[in-house]
């Protein structure tokens, strides 16, 4: 799966859908907004979300932004890895996953973006 | 974020090469500013182990003249300008009654009765009326706004000297810190001063502002096989931050006093007076009841401006300036803190979005350069 199948949120998260499960990360215009990734808050497994519903924190040297769920569900995986380098996100934000759902309703994507309508956002 | 529509932002005469450099604008002290060109972490270790070139143009300048000058200022500020030579430059703060910063400045002495302020960019107009008007009763002295009439550059970062060295007959080996001299830089008639705000050898150098573009040039291509870049003013604040420097606006405003900034240092006690001084005074004798500290994280959590400082889940302070540093790679704040909280070592907790982080009290500044 590639960006071009992904899903998108006007908060500027990125969702791969696939097999009832989403990873979760932000997109590229996101970490170019928000310049040197320097710290990453991501929630423990087995936390759930609602769609909307704020999951962590990112903080570049700058700034500090919350990540907004993009579908409601369980996390079952989270990357510490990434919590390790943040400044891996800087790197290549659509391979930086932050976190896997378990989807509680993988139909539910409307008012997700598709790759098109999300280019258009950031236009 | 507080939001200027960009039509009625001011422009330094650098404005067109930011962009031509791909720079990031921002609004800032309002002036349409470049906050980073490459990144922040990047600009700030250039300026650590090369060399950075910053556009700060956006500052202003107030010229003081007149046979009564000196007089004048030592009333309206509280360092000590009798103990300025000329060539010379100190820190200095313009003081309200209570003691407090109506400003941070550098003060220049131009000559003797001569003095040029550089002050802070959102500040001017403020400045300017508070000057003019405390300057007045003195009679045969004069407050200028000359601000358009100077583009100010600053070279900053351990090969600074060398790089300027090659286009300039000052001689930059005997210009020491924090004084200034005239000359040429790059055929462009100059003051050039050993001063900056990154705690980082340096220089900043003042020239009419339609010679700006071509000294921005000639340093970029001079600095080149040197490895300077251009840096933006996101890098600018981490590397104060780094130093300790306070920010006019974050770190000290009209309701915190000098001695509250832990800044003693820029009073002149031997003065008689100066407007602030018998509050100063009667503070430093009843002691300080809040001070500004240094804090390092000691949970993995970076402290931001406004967040609580908290003691035995009791406030304490709040922070007024905080970031995960570049070179020291580590999470810093600085904090006013109650006085009987500030001693080194003093374990605290920060108040990050609704959990608390541990931190600690740690000597300032942060980053302190070697000595060559």
């Amino acid at each position: 799966m590639d960006p071009n199948d992904y899903r998108y949120t006007k908060d500027h998260e990125w969702i791969a859908i696939e097999d009832g499960r989403g990873r979760v990360g932000i997109t590229d215009y996101a970490q170019k907004q928000l310049g040197d990734v320097v710290y990453l808050e991501l929630p423990a497994i087995g936390k759930t979300f609602e769609k909307g519903q704020v999951f962590g924190t990112i903080e570049s040297v700058k700034a500090v932004s919350e990540l907004y769920c993009p579908m409601s569900g369980e996390v079952i995986e989270v990357n510490t890895a990434l919590v390790e380098r943040p400044e891996q996100v800087n790197a290549d934000a659509f391979k930086s996953w932050m976190i896997v759902l378990r989807l509680s309703n993988p139909a539910d994507t409307n008012r997700l973006l598709t790759v098109e309508e999300y280019s258009q956002l950031i236009k | 974020m507080e939001q200027t529509a960009v039509s009625e932002l001011k422009r330094t005469p650098l404005h067109a090469r930011h962009l031509a450099h791909g720079a990031r604008m921002v609004p800032f002290g309002g002036w349409e500013m470049p906050v980073e060109y490459t990144g922040i972490v990047d600009e700030h270790l250039a300026v650590r182990t090369r060399a950075g070139l910053f556009d700060v143009s956006h500052m202003g300048q107030i010229e003081i003249a007149g046979d009564r000058a000196l007089d004048a200022v030592q009333q309206i500020w509280s360092n000590d300008a009798s103990r300025l030579k000329i060539g010379q430059a100190q820190y200095s703060a313009l003081t309200t009654p209570t003691g407090c910063f109506v400003d941070d400045l550098l003060v220049y002495r131009m000559g003797p009765a001569h003095f040029l302020c550089v002050v802070n960019a959102g500040n001017i107009e403020k400045d300017y009326a508070w000057i003019a008007e405390q300057v007045t009763p003195f009679g045969d002295v004069a407050a200028i706004n000359s601000s358009a009439r100077y583009a100010l550059l600053a070279i900053q970062g351990p090969q600074a000297q060398p790089i300027l060295q090659s286009l300039t007959g000052i001689d930059l080996s005997t210009l020491r810190y924090y004084w200034f001299a005239h000359g040429e830089v790059a055929g462009i008639r100059a003051m050039v001063s050993r001063t900056g705000y990154t705690g980082e050898d340096g220089f900043e150098i003042f020239v009419p502002p339609q010679a700006a573009d071509r000294l921005w040039s000639a340093i970029l291509e001079a600095g080149h096989p040197s490895g300077l870049v251009p840096v933006g003013l996101g890098a600018r604040d981490t590397l104060r931050l780094e130093a300790a420097m306070r920010l006019y606006g974050n770190d000290i405003d009209e309701t915190t006093t000098i001695l509250e900034a832990d800044l003693e240092w820029i009073i002149g006690w031997q003065k008689p007076a100066f407007t602030g001084r018998e509050a100063l005074a009667a503070q430093k004798a009843r002691g300080v009841g809040r001070k500004l500290v240094g804090l390092e994280m000691l949970d993995r959590a970076i402290a931001r401006h406004g967040y609580d400082v908290m003691d035995g889940g009791e406030p304490v302070g709040v922070v007024t300036s905080g970031t995960q540093t570049p070179f020291l790679k580590k999470a810093i704040a600085l904090a006013y803190v109650r006085a009987d909280r500030t001693p080194v070592g003093t374990l605290l907790d920060i108040g990050v979005r609704g959990r608390l982080a541990r931190a600690q009290v740690v000597p300032l500044p942060f980053y302190k350069r070697s000595k060559r």
